[in-house]
């Protein structure tokens, strides 16, 4: 190997393999510590004032992700740029982040010392442990439905959507406990990039529907390989020819296509069950033979696409303009690169008729301030992020789709989805991305939130990258194998400690009528409290 | 009862040669370079930086005189963590890893019981690595023997790094592609060059972050300038140096 040399792209590396779970379920367990006192910190809840007041100087903070792509650097400061001579009374300032993680890290450092930002992007797993505070996030269902200042509302300074022009299952996606506390932002799914080329070098016809039998099956023919280690497919002596980049949503989609436990809506974790198990088997069947892959054990499955060394890389939409022969991004030196067909399908499914994916992509929230004409400022900006200007700008960096039907509609964004013009902004691979998501937006899903989802699902992956890497040094994947790992699991994510109550102001509400022991012992501590209070008034009598 | 004495000593005898036997298992850097990807290995090494601890898990650039290992995510309390100073000189337990060419010592659940430590810190004389100078070896396979260890690039100029859509010059950019900004720790990547050839090299903003020494020493660049550069030879799909030290040329 040889040192890089200028010309080629960078993602995120040295952040790569983030300890996510880990750190996320501390900061969970840190959230609930909040919970234990909450109201001792927490202000009362947002109520919208009647009107917008342009006569004060307000500034918000935006705390926002970008996926290191500069494009989408621009049209965050373009988007303030352009809301700010909207509204010359609010000055919006931006901080990036190339990462979820660290976002989520920061608000809950800062909730605690009640400097949140005022917008930020975020996942709804998240929220539901900023809402472990009190009054922490502000909930927008009367905000959205304000004929002034709401959805398409009369006073607004710009063209923003209706609520009725957001796709209602996006803003499904942004509701916990019955409130929406989010807007969604922009949608992605994960896409199947497939090497046609080797696919039907090896015989196969690729389907429009790929099910798991087939990639397991063109997987394992693709690992064959000749006594000196030379792949037959490839001619390399590199192929891992099925990589997942995301296990944990590769594990909840399988569970999902074939109705098998994960959790309830309530927040009762089913993932430690049957089916997961045998699931698991499966999984490090073909990590033995070394057939299939992840993208912590190995890397992003893009470069080993790339390189003529994978078959099916598994990764989001979103990360479309990495993908292929031709792709815009590259992450592996320009020589290194095979010429091939790139197709792109759903993931693989189980039963095809009935296809399931999940949907993802960030939404953004409003912080709460003691100041609400502050927060309805901080609400008219995450407004403005849904315009059309914004949505179909941002949606082009990548093989995100508008989350509001007035911007799918747009002439201009369907010329964008429609054209072949095939240079890096209209980089097929990337637009069949996007329309893979809207062909199959009735077909996602998401999975339950509630305070610890968010663990529960780095559990789910977990469980993956846990049997692929005891495959990998040899250690027998058995029932007994997968009982300790359950354990294992159980204890090292607390998934016996999370569920249950719901996050948010619902669970905080009802916590139902108190034990009758509880009543008891608070009666009798009453009566002792009383029976010192009538001393004290007995002896201050006798003085 | 003299036989259960007897026993009893037996047994702290067959315990201690086990215990022996397991130090010895210790593998030099050499057997390290030669072992399987995957292979569980222990070695003795010595702390050269810190790069981030992360809610009981920590990376580490390590090296010792024969060679040098990159412990990437390692179990580790924050207690300890603390005392992981440079020029500690550590025991450790996982197993030889390749991520994207890097090659590391990574550690798996698997291989040892709920709250079992993978090191242990060993009484000795500091050592901390001198930057070896590698400038000669920029652009040969040679340079991959190096790997992870404190480097030199002696007498770099920096060259121009662009944006795309944007005909600015930059001496340096914040992330890969200029994404990033200024106040938000990001990675710096600068450009330079030696006999005509251009690299890119990273200041690694969880190594060394907004505020040192040497991310500000990177941001006050100029294209043109000719610097001496150290740092540690991480490797992403070739080298990658996470630089530590810019100072003007000599």
């Amino acid at each position: 190997m040889t040192i890089r040399e200028q010309g080629t792209g960078y993602r995120v590396q040295g952040k790569r393999r983030f300890p996510f779970p880990i750190y996320c379920l501390l900061l969970a367990l840190l959230a609930l510590t909040l919970t234990g006192c909450h109201g001792s910190r927490g202000r009362g809840g947002f109520e919208a004032p009647e009107a917008f007041d342009t006569s004060r100087q307000f500034e918000i903070s935006f705390w926002a992700k970008n996926d290191t792509n500069k494009a989408q650097t621009n049209i965050y400061k373009k988007a303030i740029s352009d809301f700010e001579a909207l509204y010359p009374n609010i000055k919006v300032t931006l901080k990036l982040y190339t990462d979820y993680g660290r976002i989520y890290n920061d608000v809950i450092t800062n909730i605690s010392t009640d400097t949140t930002p005022n917008v930020c992007i975020t996942y709804p797993d998240h929220i539901a442990t900023y809402l472990t505070g009190s009054n922490v996030v502000v909930p927008l269902d009367g905000l959205m439905d304000d004929g002034r200042y709401g959805l398409g509302g009369s006073e607004l300074r710009f063209d923003g959507p209706a609520k009725s022009e957001l796709i209602p299952q996006f803003l499904k996606e942004c509701a916990i406990s019955g409130s929406t506390y989010a807007l969604p932002y922009m949608r992605s799914t994960e896409a199947l990039y497939i090497n046609k080329t080797y696919v039907e070098a090896m015989g196969y016809e690729l389907p429009d529907a790929v099910t798991w039998d087939f990639i397991w099956e063109v997987s394992e023919a693709a690992a064959r390989k000749d006594a000196d280690g030379v792949y037959a497919v490839n001619g390399q002596k590199v192929m891992i020819p099925f990589i997942y980049k995301s296990t944990d949503n590769m594990m909840i989609q399988m569970l999902r296509q074939l109705d098998a436990g994960y959790s309830t809506d309530a927040g009762e974790i089913l993932l430690l069950n049957d089916t997961t198990r045998q699931l698991l088997f499966e999984i490090a069947k073909h990590a033995k033979s070394g057939a299939f892959s992840t993208f912590k054990i190995s890397s992003y499955p893009a470069n080993f696409l790339n390189a003529g060394q994978c078959v099916f890389a598994v990764d989001s939409t979103a990360g479309a303009t990495w993908m292929g022969s031709d792709a815009p991004l590259l992450d592996i030196s320009a020589d290194s690169v095979v010429r091939f067909e790139t197709a792109v399908r759903p993931v693989p499914q189980f039963d095809p008729a009935h296809p399931q994916m999940i949907s993802q992509g960030p939404s953004v929230c409003v912080f709460n301030k003691k100041d609400p004409q502050e927060v309805l400022a901080a609400w008219l900006f995450a407004q403005y992020l849904l315009t059309n200007d914004v949505q179909i700008a941002y949606s082009q960096t990548e093989g995100y789709v508008p989350v509001t039907g007035k911007a799918q509609g747009d002439a201009a964004y369907q010329a964008y989805l429609n054209s072949d013009a095939g240079d890096a902004l209209h980089y097929p691979v990337k637009l069949q991305a996007a329309r893979l998501l809207l062909e199959n937006t009735g077909n996602t899903f998401t999975t339950p939130v509630f305070n610890g989802s968010a663990s529960l699902r780095d559990a789910a992956g977990a469980l993956i990258e846990s049997v692929c890497k005891a495959e990998r040094k040899g250690t027998t994947v058995d029932d007994a194998y997968i009982e300790k790992l359950y354990a294992r699991t159980m204890a090292q994510y607390h998934l016996d400690q999370i569920g249950a109550p719901a996050a948010g102001a619902d669970a905080r509400a009802d916590l139902g009528p108190l034990p009758a022991g509880s009543v008891a012992l608070l009666a009798a501590l009453a009566c002792v409290w009383a029976a010192l209070g009538l001393m004290a008034l007995r002896r201050r009598r006798m003085k | 009862m003299k036989k259960l004495v007897a026993v009893a000593l037996m047994l702290v005898l067959a315990l201690s040669a086990f215990a022996v036997a397991e130090e010895a298992q210790v593998t030099s850097y050499e057997d390290f370079v030669a072992a399987e990807v995957g292979q569980l290995v222990t070695v003795e090494t010595y702390v050269q930086a810190n790069q981030s601890w992360w809610q009981d898990t920590i990376t580490l650039y390590t090296q010792s005189p024969e060679g040098a290992y990159f412990l990437y995510s390692m179990p580790c309390s924050e207690e300890d963590a603390a005392k992981l100073v440079p020029g500690t000189k550590i025991r450790v337990t996982g197993r030889k890893a390749e991520w994207s060419g890097e090659v590391e010592i990574s550690f798996d659940e698997d291989d040892r019981e709920v709250g079992e430590s993978v090191f242990e810190i060993l009484e000795a004389e500091p050592f901390i690595a001198e930057p070896e100078d590698v400038t000669g070896l920029l652009g040969t396979e040679e340079l991959a023997a190096m790997m992870n260890r404190k480097v030199a690039f002696r007498g770099m100029t920096v060259e121009p790094s662009t944006i795309e859509g944007d005909d600015t010059q930059y001496a340096f950019l914040y992330n890969w592609d200029g994404s990033g900004q200024e106040g938000a720790n990001n990675d710096l990547y600068f450009n330079v060059s030696k006999d005509g050839t251009t690299y890119t090299f990273t200041v690694e903003s969880y190594l060394t972050g907004e505020g040192s020494d040497v991310y500000e020493a990177v941001k006050a660049l100029n294209v043109g300038d000719v610097v001496d550069l150290e740092g540690f030879l991480y490797w992403y799909n070739g080298a990658n140096p996470h630089i530590t030290a810019v100072t003007a040329a000599e």
